[in-house]
């Protein structure tokens, strides 16, 4: 297999005296989409946002093809071609669509994604591209969140929690851009709360429980049983919630 | 671990949470001995010297109400020295009409403690850096306001009646020993404040003002009342001021330096601790004698210090004290100690006890 | 009649108090940081033009082209290292910094120049004229000319923020300071931008305040950023625009104050902005009440 585009290594993450990540690893590789999964709290965004260098970590290494960026400042970062969606969306109030859009192309590396391009893939945006962002709908703004990552033309993209206060129907849709957005050689790491829809998008995935991993695999390869478990913590009688859980069936006795 | 399992544990065993580290009863001894000291200055040295401490006094008490506010209430005021002006202006008003200027200080304190309401009232709603430069613009309008009445002085200033009867030596003294008075009720006053539930309300403003709130604690109020004590504080080093000086002068009672000294002094000596003002005003005191005769010099070096200590020492001269020493002279805050640690406590881990301005304790996402 | 002079000399003032102010104001809507040294800045402003004029020899108008350029410069460096440190710290810290700035500022410029009051005069003869309208209206031209500068600098810096690639960051920045870093921006260079602008206008203004009056080591406090201040409260908080109507209601209240007598000039002018404060907080222009 080819050399991972991005890797983590053993990433241990605090705020304050609190532990949010613990030793966690992952190694994503050209034009798969991965995916993070957990709880509120487990330390997903947390990890997105110390990838992206809005974090810095206690210890571990965040590597971009091969190079070590866990000291580089977060501009550097996107620049070197991590882009990311944050949580929350994040677009400049104040700034229109098309402005909005004009600022994720500031520092834009060479690549397919243009604002014209953003325009014909969601379809709505030209009209509305001279209104304030602060005025759209939850998941009109998500769009265009999407299209201010995409226009820089990152090499990897960080998604964290796309579904976070949007209609079912809604996630449903952006979700079904995704595949026109993978086309274009991009690779992603995803972060989501809704399960089934990582499960449905993700090449390979990861189970975060406060900040440790309890699950790692394919989508083909793990149960609905062992989701779960690794998603709530359940072990068996008498151990710890903190071993990876997809060997055997667990009997589910939960640690309180 | 998680953190369901540790709290548990924890929990079931036998932690003790007090006052301070060491016995406080020796620093309330200690501090009475050095007031009683100070009260005998009069009879061994001479009014120059005598002077002096007024003037240490003076700002030793604007600190305290400065410290008050900015260190303990987030409020940062660059007009306080509109209550030391008008502090000045009661008693010089009181004089006027008959009363004797020792006796005006404690109503024109008082006065300054009410004028203080509307003022409040008008900026409140403020954020920081603009609420700032509004307490500026309030001193200034009163300065101007005062300025237009020829029978306080206008705008030259005018002398304090009522005081020719004393002896010159005996004047000095009863001056010196209502500025200890003055100094002795404003630090016990802010540590009886801060020690109670003033102390509590905010300190829980400063962790989460939202969190605050919807627990019911007055917020609004909190801070009014901190204005209005530092008000009525800075206003009785105003009045004292006038007593020291025996002439009222409106460029003088409100000059903005005023706030700038008692400002230097507090971020120097340790913002957010009753101990930082009085290391502070001590400081301040050296600078202001060894650079005297070099004119604007000592604020420039005081100001200079005062940038430096914000940016890189952050909890000033006291704050290096207590991070080597573990002292609280005058505690305000809580210890952990560990079961069976004995006289080894668990430093401030309940977060109450750190004074540090602005300190990030970071949030999970 | 004479007051219909006193009004327009009050309207054409509001320019200089609006010019004073956008510095301000571009300084807090960007970094929310309130300088305190603004005022002062002005004042340093004009004793590097004084400097610049009495070694070069060039006509006062032309002073600012050397001067604001200096200034903007000294901005970048300011806000890169000094202010930069203080926001890291905590906005206490800020307030704290810039205040000992300003001191400072102030008291090294008693120290190493004088108390005196300096003027840098107007030189050409055709400014220090002034033109009649009707029989009764006298316009000073200098003053005309500082309120045209101003309109020119407030317009110039509301296309450069509305328009330019600049602006954009800039304004993306004062809105969301992580994305702006997601998308690849150092907001610290911007910063430094947003601050160079402020220097950079104050310093003009000082300029021109130079020029039309005079002043000293403490006109900075005394003055400059109290009236800076007020007409960006009167005016309406983050609207440029705002500003210069609150600079001139500014400048026309102190003018009928003046009418009444000559010493209450500044105090209407206080007073004004204390009406404003109590009745309208959010400012004149500003469409909702913020609580």
């Amino acid at each position: 297999m080819s050399e991972p585009l991005l890797e983590v290594r053993e990433l241990t993450v605090h705020h304050g005296q609190l532990r949010a990540l613990d030793r966690v690893s992952l190694q994503v590789f050209p034009g798969e989409v991965y995916a993070i999964i957990g709880a509120n709290g487990a330390g997903k965004s947390t990890l997105l946002r110390t990838i992206a260098g809005l974090h810095q970590p206690t210890e571990g290494a965040i590597l971009l093809d091969g190079k070590n960026m866990t000291t580089m400042r977060p501009e550097r970062r996107a620049t070197r071609g991590i882009g990311m969606v944050p949580e929350g969306r994040r677009l400049f109030g104040s700034l229109t669509v098309e402005e909005n859009l004009q600022v994720g192309a500031t520092y834009a590396r060479k690549g397919p994604w243009t604002i014209e391009r953003v325009y014909e893939t969601f379809g709505w945006m030209k009209e509305r591209r001279t209104q304030r962002t602060a005025q759209l709908s939850g998941g009109e703004q998500q769009s265009v969140a999407i299209g201010r990552a995409l226009v820089a033309n990152p090499r990897v993209l960080l998604l964290d929690e796309l579904s976070l206060g949007l209609a079912p129907v809604v996630v449903q849709r952006i979700y079904a851009m995704l595949p026109q957005i993978l086309g274009t050689g991009l690779t992603v790491l995803l972060v989501e709360q809704d399960v089934s829809q990582a499960l449905r998008v993700a090449s390979r995935l990861q189970c975060l429980l406060e900040g440790h991993t309890t699950l790692e695999g394919r989508p083909s390869e793990v149960t609905a049983e062992q989701v779960e478990a690794a998603y709530f913590g359940l072990t068996r009688a008498g151990g710890e919630g903190s071993e990876p859980l997809w060997s055997g069936s667990a009997t589910s006795s939960r640690a309180s | 671990m998680t953190i369901a399992t540790d709290t548990l544990a924890r929990s079931e065993e036998n932690y003790r949470v007090t006052r301070s580290r060491r016995n406080v009863a020796w620093t309330g001894a200690g501090a009475l001995i050095v007031v009683v000291v100070l009260a005998l200055f009069p009879y061994r040295f001479y009014s120059g010297t005598t002077s002096l401490m007024v003037q240490g006094f003076i700002v030793l008490t604007l600190a305290s109400m400065w410290n008050l506010m900015a260190g303990y209430a987030g409020l940062v005021s660059v007009g306080q020295q509109a209550f030391v002006g008008l502090g000045a202006y009661f008693v010089l008003i009181l004089a006027q009409h008959g009363t004797s200027p020792f006796g005006g200080l404690p109503v024109a304190a008082i006065g300054c403690g009410v004028a203080a309401v509307p003022m409040w009232w008008l900026i409140s709603r403020l954020r920081s850096g603009y609420f700032a430069i509004a307490t500026w613009v309030l001193a200034t309008t009163v300065m101007l306001f005062i300025e237009k009445f020829p029978s306080i002085g206008g705008g030259t200033g005018m002398s304090l009646p009522g005081l020719s009867g004393y002896d010159p030596t005996l004047l000095v003294a009863y001056t010196y020993w209502i500025g200890l008075a003055v100094t002795v009720i404003a630090l016990a006053t802010v540590y009886l404040l801060l020690r109670g539930r003033l102390g509590l309300v905010l300190t829980a403003i400063r962790d989460d003002e939202v969190a605050a709130r919807s627990s019911g604690a007055r917020v609004g109020l909190a801070r009014m009342l901190v204005f209005v004590v530092a008000a009525i504080g800075c206003g009785a080093a105003g009045a004292l001021l006038a007593l020291s000086q025996l002439i009222v002068q409106p460029g003088a009672v409100f000059s903005v330096s005023w706030t700038a000294k008692m400002a230097f002094a507090v971020i120097i000596g340790g913002l957010g601790t009753i101990e930082g003002p009085i290391l502070g005003t001590i400081v301040y005191m050296i600078l202001q004698q060894t650079l005297a005769s070099y004119n604007a010099w000592y604020l420039i070096v005081l100001g200079l210090v005062a940038m430096f200590v914000a940016l890189f020492a952050r909890r000033g001269l006291w704050g290096l004290v207590d991070e080597h020493l573990h002292v609280r002279l005058f505690p305000v805050g809580y210890w952990l100690w560990e079961p069976g640690s004995g006289r080894r406590g668990l430093r401030g881990s309940l977060g109450l006890s750190r004074r540090g301005a602005g300190r990030d304790g970071g949030s999970p996402s | 009649m004479v007051w219909v002079s006193d009004i327009i000399q009050g309207i054409l003032t509001g320019g200089l108090y609006a010019l004073f102010a956008c510095g301000l104001s571009l300084m807090f809507g960007v970094m929310k940081v309130v300088n305190l040294a603004h005022g002062d800045l002005a004042v340093v402003g004009g004793y590097v033009a004084l400097g610049v004029i009495t070694v070069t020899h060039i006509p006062v108008l032309w002073s600012f082209v050397i001067v604001v350029p200096i200034m903007a410069a000294l901005g970048y460096v300011l806000q890169r290292t000094l202010i930069q440190a203080s926001l890291n710290r905590s906005v206490l810290t800020t307030l704290l910094v810039t205040f000992g700035l300003s001191v400072v500022i102030e008291n090294a410029l008693l120290q190493f120049i004088n108390a005196d009051s300096h003027s840098l005069g107007v030189g050409n003869a055709i400014i220090t004229g002034s033109f009649s309208l009707g029989s009764q209206i006298q316009i000073a031209y200098l003053l005309l000319l500082i309120f045209a500068v101003a309109v020119v600098v407030l317009l110039g810096l509301q296309y450069f923020l509305s328009a330019s690639r600049y602006g954009r960051m800039i304004r993306a920045v004062a809105d969301d300071q992580e994305a702006a870093q997601l998308s690849g921006i150092d907001y610290r260079h911007v910063f430094g931008i947003a601050a160079a602008i402020a220097f950079g206008t104050v310093a003009l203004a000082g300029i021109a305040y130079g020029m039309y009056s005079q002043f000293s080591p403490t006109t900075g406090t005394d003055t400059i950023l109290l009236f800076a201040f007020a007409a960006v409260v009167i005016g309406g908080l983050g609207s440029l625009w705002g500003t210069l109507l609150g600079g001139i209601v500014l400048g026309v209240a102190q003018q009928i104050g003046a009418q009444i007598n000559q010493s209450d000039q500044f105090l209407a002018g206080y007073i004004v902005f204390l009406v404003v404060l109590a009745l309208r907080p959010q400012g004149l222009t500003a469409r909702r009440a913020q609580s």
